[in-house]
């Protein structure tokens, strides 16, 4: 019991625990992403998305992980080998790394430095060398292609993003991830309502550029299907491949976060600072939403015809009102209700991104380096011109 | 003890990198390999506590800079001279030039009287928990000047690099 | 949680002696590449090089003067990488090889 206590008290218990499960729950996350992805790009088209591996399509992103790791693992002739063998890790690698400074909750992070955010830019900015690498080393023109059109993306968009997020640190006055959450619990507000509104308009750009930065629809110009094949990716198969797609998902989880983070208050609740809020939003909120769920996984159980998928959807519905149940006990919810705020709000912004990705045509690479050079950038220098001036002008 | 194992590994990532930077044949392994001394030097700043140029190492050096270089590495077509010499017709008074630069450098080291200090110089106290507002209060200060001067000196460059670009089009 | 401390046991002669290591290599590859693109990088090397030795003389002395310095070799990189590679794009597409001992039209 005393071990216990010993080991749960050291100060690497955290990280360590975090980090492993970062690692080990991330690809499944991500299988999970992809099977909303589809889903929801499913409903916008009028389709049902993938419905046959497990009851509507639940077991789907296992199915695919099978896949990948059983397809043959294909590397080109002529490639240069040990890079294209090195290149999908440095993605991923960059990628999962920029997890750890991200805080999930108060005291929930693997590493609270003082540079928080620049180290989630300095990843970010390392993870591009995976793709440039990649389309190099596979020794094709498409590849390549895709590669040069990605470089010169991210690089130009990572400008417009890093003055993004500018404006906020601004407001927030440190680059300590927990901190700038911190922050905004003192100023009672979260950033992105900060400055009468003004804060906005960062926001937006920032919106904008992480789309970009994340190689997205309708920002997608690197893989575009219909001109380059696959992009820097057009070699690579199997496992490989599987490591670029999961650093894909990493890198949008991690802008999400970022955003949450830095302008839509963290692991706050909404309205943090008024108490007799707390039962509706920590206790209320959740509960409502896992017991609908829940209802709803069991309205669809009743149509399904097989019965195994029937049997299985029921499962899920019985699981979701039983975690609405879990959510209400006091100690309980004291310790999940900041994560849950937390992840919430990451997947609406992941969801708010599969929508642009459902809505925009993907745009032309001049119109793509023109927004980023002539809207973006500028637009971002002008916010955090009124920004400093409106918050000096505030605070005196 | 954990940051003497620390040093020699980035020490040896510098070293190593550095080494293969200036012997590999390929351009592009040559730019990889700059990326490594480049990352070990960076883990070098984070051992003597400078987070900040930690973080713009790895932002500015290897995030722009080498991503530059890449990208133009793509763009020319280096194979064919990959397979050729890969010394200068100089490298005989090259390698007098280095090798003096190697020796005056010990040499003053040496009369620094730095070669001879104690083996272990006693840890110094932390300047506190992150030096980010202490570097930007003496940015913002008392090297003003420079600083405007410098983003002078980025505009120059960005006209000049622009007018390059349009002149070859 | 507090940061973990990093008490340095490794000596400040060692930190020198180690960029002045990388800066002579970088003098050598400066001195014998052929290939303008390595030369480039060879530079890097030798500022990065000098930047390490700032970095730790500032260390030593407890001021953050020498990360300034650094901070500005950084730029002073970043504005040169710029144009250098600017440059070398265009006597690429001018002269159809990168090898210094060529490109020597400015030669009596």
């Amino acid at each position: 019991m005393d071990m216990l206590q010993a080991i749960l008290a050291h100060p690497w218990f955290t990280p360590l625990l975090l980090t492993a499960l970062i690692i080990g729950l991330f690809p499944l996350v991500a299988g999970y992403i992809v099977l909303v992805e589809r889903k929801v790009l499913a409903d916008m088209q009028v389709r049902l998305g993938p419905m046959r591996v497990g009851p509507h399509g639940l077991l789907q992103p296992i199915a695919d992980a099978l896949k990948l790791l059983l397809k043959e693992d294909i590397i080109p002739e002529e490639s240069d080998k040990a890079l294209f063998w090195f290149a999908p890790v440095i993605s991923t690698f960059t990628a999962l790394s920029a997890f750890c400074v991200i805080p999930f909750a108060s005291g929930v992070y693997v590493a609270d430095v003082n540079v928080g955010l620049l180290v989630i830019s300095a990843m970010s900015s390392v993870g591009i060398l995976g793709i440039v690498l990649g389309g190099w080393a596979s020794n094709s023109h498409y590849s390549l292609l895709g590669a040069l059109r990605s470089a010169a993306q991210l690089v130009s968009y990572e400008v417009a993003l890093a003055l993004a997020l500018l404006s906020g640190v601004m407001a927030a006055g440190t680059l300590s991830m927990a901190g700038i959450v911190r922050a905004q619990q003192e100023r009672h507000i979260w950033f992105i309502f900060d400055n009468y509104g003004l804060m906005l308009i960062p926001f937006v750009v920032y919106v904008i550029s992480a789309v970009a930065e994340t190689n997205r629809a309708p920002f997608d110009l690197p893989e575009a299907e219909s001109e380059l094949v696959a992009g820097f990716h057009t070699e690579y198969s199997g496992f490989r491949w599987a490591l670029y797609f999961l650093a894909e998902y990493a890198n949008i989880f991690v802008v999400s976060a970022v955003a949450v983070t830095l302008f839509l208050g963290g692991w706050l609740r909404p309205f943090p600072n008024v108490s007799w809020l707390e039962l509706p939003f920590n206790y209320g909120f959740p509960a409502l939403l896992f017991l609908l769920i829940g209802l709803g996984s069991l309205r669809l159980a009743r149509k399904l015809t097989w019965r195994p998928h029937a049997i299985g959807m029921t499962g899920v519905g019985l699981f979701m009102i039983l975690l609405a149940g879990v959510v209400l006990i006091p100690p309980v919810n004291a310790v999940v209700s900041s994560p849950f705020w937390f992840l919430i709000k990451v997947g609406g912004f992941v969801y708010l991104m599969i929508w642009l990705r459902g809505t925009f045509p993907r745009f032309r690479y001049d119109q793509l380096m023109n927004i980023g050079w002539k809207i973006m950038i500028p637009v971002a220098l002008g916010a955090i011109l009124l920004n400093a001036i409106v918050g000096m002008l505030r605070i005196s | 003890m954990l940051d003497t194992i620390f040093f020699y590994v980035f020490a040896l990532l510098t070293i190593g990198g550095a080494i293969a930077t200036i012997t590999r044949r390929s351009a592009m392994h040559s730019a990889l390999s700059l990326i490594v001394s480049l990352l070990g030097v960076a883990g070098l700043y984070l051992l003597q506590k400078a987070e900040f140029l930690f973080a713009v190492q790895i932002v500015l050096y290897i995030g722009g800079i080498m991503v530059l270089f890449l990208f133009v590495i793509m763009l020319v077509n280096l194979d064919q001279a990959a397979k050729e010499r890969q010394f200068n017709r100089q490298w005989l008074l090259g390698l007098v030039a280095s090798v003096l630069v190697g020796a005056q450098m010990v040499w003053m080291l040496n009369s620094a009287g730095v070669l001879s200090l104690p083996a272990a110089v006693p840890a110094p106290a932390a300047t506190g928990p992150g030096n980010i507002e202490a570097l930007a209060d003496l940015l913002f200060r008392e090297y003003l000047l420079p600083f405007e001067v410098a983003s002078l000196l980025l505009l120059v460059a960005i006209v000049g690099s622009v007018m390059m670009a349009k002149k070859t089009s | 949680m507090p940061p973990i401390p990093l008490p340095t046991a490794v000596p400040l002669t060692y930190y020198l002696i180690l960029s002045a290591i990388l800066f002579a290599l970088g003098v050598a590859g400066f001195l014998f590449r052929k290939s303008l693109i390595t030369v480039f990088m060879s530079i890097e090397l030798m500022l990065n090089a000098v930047n390490l030795t700032f970095v730790t003389f500032s260390y030593q002395h407890k001021q953050v003067d020498g990360h300034l310095f650094t901070f500005f070799v950084m730029v002073v990189a970043a504005a040169e990488a710029a144009v250098g590679l600017a440059i070398i794009l265009t006597v690429f597409k001018n002269r159809g090889t990168l090898a210094v001992d060529e490109i020597d039209s400015l030669k009596l």
